[in-house]
């Protein structure tokens, strides 16, 4: 059911509405006094303390995550990346930066993952660039995701020549070529993470939009936008506080795919050296580790641990966008998931009539989701 | 008839976008690159067509008291007349020769990639989705998002660095072997050619199989679920005429459309496979330029890249159109 924030006005006050609020419709014209009154407010339920809605709100969460072994696997990775970006600087660890005498040297005691040419610790390096990538890369999904939602919500809602020439625009950037264009974007201004940022977010966005302007085309036409316009309700109020939860978990969806190919775009964009490459993160390090030919000199501790840690970090991503998918279309799944789907499904038949039809079906390999 | 006028003014107009946006960059970017560029020209020496050097003029914004629109115009003008200037990277070549040199081995490489690519991935998709549930399937469609999400030129170096530099399988860099081979019509040509291209093309094959393959197995599986699929089989047709002529003819729709985009960033996405391997195609071309601030180049090039894009949606939509006779329907409707 899609939330109604709008019923709010209609609904006639009673005592269950206010949770915990000072009940001021009940004095004056609806006949209470004040003493009927206290006696009101002490009965209504509380609203709950704060620490008992932060644990509500962490055990919602920690449901969610482990919803799917494939959700809680990814989620397990990012949260991972994210704890070692946030704590791992505080550890011991040599100085991303400093210079030393032992260049190229291989994985040792002293240097976990070797030594860059100019004798850089490269554990150091790939734990402090961790923060870099990982903050830059969420940043820029977000800023897709928001340009993304605040166009297509409007192209999707507003009618007209509005939603015609958004709409034009949308496909424009789509089909204009991103490594490109962000390659060229790159050349002509000033090297920095937030040219990055900027140059990804033009490039990218149109493909978010496209999808949420579709969905917000759709949800225009229902009742609840009807009532809510009737009820005088500006338009912006419409279409970021009614339409938008509703479509929070296509939007959600859409954060996470942007972000694997902004994690991706990024590091391409930082090793094609058109970031600031002074700056120490995963896409960086390779940058350095090409320019100093470390491919052909053999010194594979240089890029493999950074490229890994991109690669694991976008499969977490999209273990998590591939649960959530099984979640919504089992057929789509795994074996386990389709049979927990046969198993739904035998329960509510009667067991025998049911058993001899699935047995062909199963051992054709043809999914047998429709033999029932 | 509609449909496509309306396709095509689309197109049109995500073509002058591009355009603009190409004559905008150089003269809202901070600094002065501009003149910075002309000045490179004019110190490298040797004689400049003068009809180069005033396209140049006209692309960049320098030295001209026209206003605005005026110099839009004329950069228009420069643009219809195939004048994109010089290079300054591979002075005195004009960037319409580089370009025509590059594109050649940008095509040549990325069709075979591409062809490659959708065939083996289309049969893995539609073996998975044929059996699915089975332990090929769990182990390999999550097996293949792994691949999705390595950042394709990490793989390339990887691949290049095992069969490049440890086993000496296959040649580092270029093209073709520029020291022993003549380029024309022989067999030591046609063989180098093919020598140097397998580690570049087997790369793009691995890091988009992952793409062909998700794709077909997921419209495989709306398809096999449908109710014709269930009649054809209790008609006790063979397994394999369900599955292609039956199934898999109409899961095929969204692949092709997705097919022929690929075609269309053959040239845009092979920027990084022709950085790793040092191939001569235009994305090369274009790295080199931005290194050196060859502004004349790198605007060129990318609008070529755009053109070809542009071109290859076109040819996809109009794909759809002939072989999906709904989207004619809702067209005229």
């Amino acid at each position: 059911m899609e939330k109604n924030r709008s019923s709010e006005r209609f609904a006639s006050p009673s005592p269950h509405d206010n949770q915990g609020e000072r009940p001021s419709l009940l004095s004056g014209p609806m006949g209470m006094s004040a003493g009927d009154s206290l006696a009101v407010v002490a009965a209504l339920p509380r609203r709950k303390p704060i620490y008992a809605a932060f644990a509500e709100g962490l055990r919602r969460f920690w449901k969610l995550a482990t919803i799917n072994r494939k959700v809680a696997l990814g989620s397990a990775i990012i949260a991972f990346f994210i704890l070692v970006a946030i704590f791992g600087p505080m550890f011991p660890l040599q100085d991303p930066n400093a210079i030393s005498h032992l260049s190229n040297r291989g994985p040792s005691a002293a240097h976990w993952l070797g030594t860059s040419t100019s004798g850089q610790d490269l554990f150091s390096q790939l734990v402090y660039g961790t923060r870099s990538s990982i903050f830059w890369s969420f940043f820029t999904g977000l800023l897709v995701t928001a340009v993304s939602a605040f166009v297509g919500l409007i192209a999707g809602y507003a009618g007209g020549v509005l939603s015609e020439v958004l709409s034009m625009l949308i496909n424009v950037f789509l089909v204009v070529p991103a490594l490109p264009l962000a390659v060229v974007l790159a050349a002509y201004f000033p090297r920095g993470p937030l040219t990055i940022a900027v140059v990804i977010t033009v490039t990218s966005w149109a493909y978010g939009a496209r999808l949420l302007r579709s969905q917000t085309l759709s949800m225009r036409s229902r009742e609840f936008v009807t009532a809510a316009r009737a009820s005088g309700e500006s338009t912006w109020r419409i279409i970021f506080y009614e339409i938008l939860p509703n479509e929070a978990s296509i939007v959600a969806t859409i954060f996470i795919t942007t972000t694997i190919a902004v994690v991706l775009f990024w590091a391409s964009l930082q090793f094609l050296g058109l970031a600031d490459v002074s700056d120490v993160n995963w896409g960086s390090m390779l940058y350095w580790a090409q320019q100093a030919d470390g491919l052909f000199q053999g010194f594979w501790w240089w890029f493999v641990p950074p490229g890994l840690c991109i690669a694991i970090l976008a499969a977490g991503l999209s273990l998590i966008n591939f649960g959530i998918d099984e979640i919504s279309d089992p057929r789509l799944g795994s074996a386990v998931a389709a049979k927990r789907v046969r198993r739904v499904k035998r329960g509510t038949l009667s067991g025998g009539q049911v058993s001899g039809a699935a047995a062909p079906g199963g051992a054709r390999g043809v999914p047998d989701t429709f033999l029932f | 008839m509609r449909h496509l006028l309306r396709r095509l003014l689309f197109y049109a107009v995500a073509l002058w976008v591009a355009i603009t946006v190409n004559f905008f960059i150089p003269r809202l970017a901070p600094g002065d690159p501009a003149s910075a560029f002309i000045g490179k020209i004019l110190r490298a020496g040797g004689r400049v067509d003068p009809g180069q050097l005033a396209a140049i003029r006209q692309m960049l914004g320098v030295d001209t008291t026209d206003p605005l629109w005026v110099q839009y115009f004329k950069y228009l003008g420069e643009l219809l007349h195939g004048r994109f200037g010089v290079s300054v990277t591979y002075f005195p070549a004009s960037v319409t020769e580089i370009i025509g040199s590059g594109i050649m081995w940008t095509i040549g490489l990325g069709l075979v990639s591409v062809i490659i690519g959708c065939v083996v991935g289309w049969a893995i998709g539609i073996l998975l989705a044929w059996k699915r549930g089975s332990v090929l399937d769990t182990l390999l469609a999550p097996g293949m998002t792994f691949l999705y999400g390595i950042p394709y030129f990490w793989l390339a170096l990887l691949l290049l660095y095992i069969f490049g530099a440890t086993l000496h399988w296959f040649p580092l860099n270029q093209g073709y072997d520029v020291i022993n081979t003549i380029p024309g019509w022989n067999a030591d040509f046609i063989l180098s050619v093919i020598q140097h291209g397998i580690l570049p093309a087997g790369t793009i094959v691995i890091a988009s199989l992952a793409g062909w393959m998700l794709l077909m197995r997921n419209t495989m599986i709306a398809t096999l679920s449908e109710d014709y699929v269930l009649m054809a089989e209790a008609k006790g047709l063979r397994q394999g005429r369900v599955l292609f002529a039956y199934a898999a003819r109409n899961a095929l729709l969204p692949n092709l459309t997705n097919f022929a985009i690929a075609l269309g960033f053959i040239v845009a996405g092979q920027l990084l496979t022709e950085y790793v391997f040092s191939y001569p195609g235009i994305g090369f071309y274009l790295l080199q330029g931005v290194a050196s601030l060859d502004y004349a180049l790198v605007q060129s090039i990318f609008l070529i890249i755009t053109v070809a894009v542009l071109g290859a949606n076109f040819l996809a939509e109009m794909l759809y159109t002939v072989l999906d006779p709904r989207v004619r329907q809702e067209g005229t409707a």
